[in-house]
């Protein structure tokens, strides 16, 4: 908002609103939905290409980079959390950390179980 | 807020009471959609760890198991969800540069692409049925390695891409209701709230479907183990 608080002259009226409102709507350009789309499209297509290339365990690493880069794309740009408030941002960033410690937390006990030989693992 | 919207294009008409201005109230909203978006997350993050952990536990039932599912069939309905989530962004923007018809026409596209891929969707679990990977009675992995612990990811994958059906399925309804309200110029500039954040649960369960690809389809299609 473009509230610099001029006492005495506070001007709310409606129509201001409006304006100033449009103003602040970021509409974004639609070269810029079409790249990203075109981006997403090839990355479907060459993930699953690569898929049928033997990578032993590289396969899944793989796969799951280019699903981030895709996921990213979607998030920053369809939801356009690229152009939004820093609150929304703080949002999707706690989310993902959540995420990051449910996985990577557990699994990293997964993982390394088998590691000690302990009977009753 | 809507039927004020059709009644009284007057901007200010769409501001609750409670809210300073349209800004704070979008903004408002816009947090709410991502809260819930966090839940979702958590929902389907727990069926993913699940999935981690069984192919962690059974490496070779899960390999031979996702190599019953069609690569082509699941990269083509990829390609349709993105072409869906295309439509949606720009039936968004239609709303916000107060493009009528053109929010009416991206919302069908997007109904009609959903509904392709829940279409394609169907066909897949009818052919699992058919050949007996649907875990049950009558399960057969045929020629799988490990075929005991084979219905674990099978199990998942209809867990999991029908927990996303699910969800698109609720997707298709609220566009219904969308395209209704759109019709009768509920949305413009000033106010599309509906449309933005039902945008953002689309988009959501895209983003679901770009990491269940490759997980069910893709990680183990080139290591057959022998």
């Amino acid at each position: 908002m473009a509230n610099h608080a001029h006492p005495g002259q506070v001007d709310h009226s409606p129509v201001d609103r409006v304006t100033e409102q449009h103003l602040e709507h970021h509409i974004v350009p639609k070269r810029i939905y079409f790249a990203v789309f075109f981006a997403l499209i090839i990355l479907t297509w060459v993930t699953t290409y690569i898929s049928t290339v033997d990578l032993g365990r590289w396969n899944i690493f793989v796969a799951l980079a280019i699903a981030i880069v895709k996921a990213s794309l979607v998030v920053l740009f369809f939801m356009h959390v690229w152009y939004s408030t820093r609150l929304t941002k703080m949002i999707v960033m706690a989310s993902l950390f959540w995420l990051t410690l449910l996985l990577f937390i557990t699994m990293t006990d997964i993982w390394t179980r088998t590691w000690m030989g302990v009977p009753g693992r | 807020m809507a039927s004020h919207a059709v009644e009284d294009p007057h901007v200010t008409s769409t501001v609750q009471h409670h809210f300073e201005s349209a800004d704070q109230q979008k903004d408002a909203s816009t947090i709410g959609m991502w809260v819930f978006l966090v839940t979702e997350v958590m929902f389907f993050g727990g069926l993913f760890l699940a999935y981690f952990v069984y192919r962690q536990a059974y490496p070779a039932a899960f390999a031979s198991a996702s190599n019953k599912t069609n690569l082509l069939i699941g990269a083509a309905n990829t390609t349709v969800l993105i072409c869906s989530s295309l439509t949606m962004a720009l039936a968004v923007r239609s709303a916000a540069i107060g493009k009528k018809n053109l929010i009416v026409l991206f919302l069908i596209l997007t109904l009609l692409l959903g509904g392709t891929f829940l279409g394609v969707k169907a066909y897949e679990y009818h052919d699992k049925w058919v050949h007996h990977e649907v875990p049950g009675h009558n399960f057969d992995c045929e020629g799988c390695i490990d075929a005991g612990h084979t219905p674990l990811f099978f199990a998942l994958y209809f867990g999991m891409t029908g927990l996303h059906a699910t969800h698109m399925i609720v997707g298709v309804g609220i566009i219904l209701f969308l395209i209704a309200q759109a019709r009768k110029g509920a949305y413009g500039p000033a106010w599309h709230t509906p449309v933005e954040l039902f945008g953002l649960y689309w988009h959501f369960v895209d983003i679901v479907w770009i990491f269940l690809f490759p997980l069910l389809y893709l990680i183990d299609r080139s290591a057959v183990p022998k």
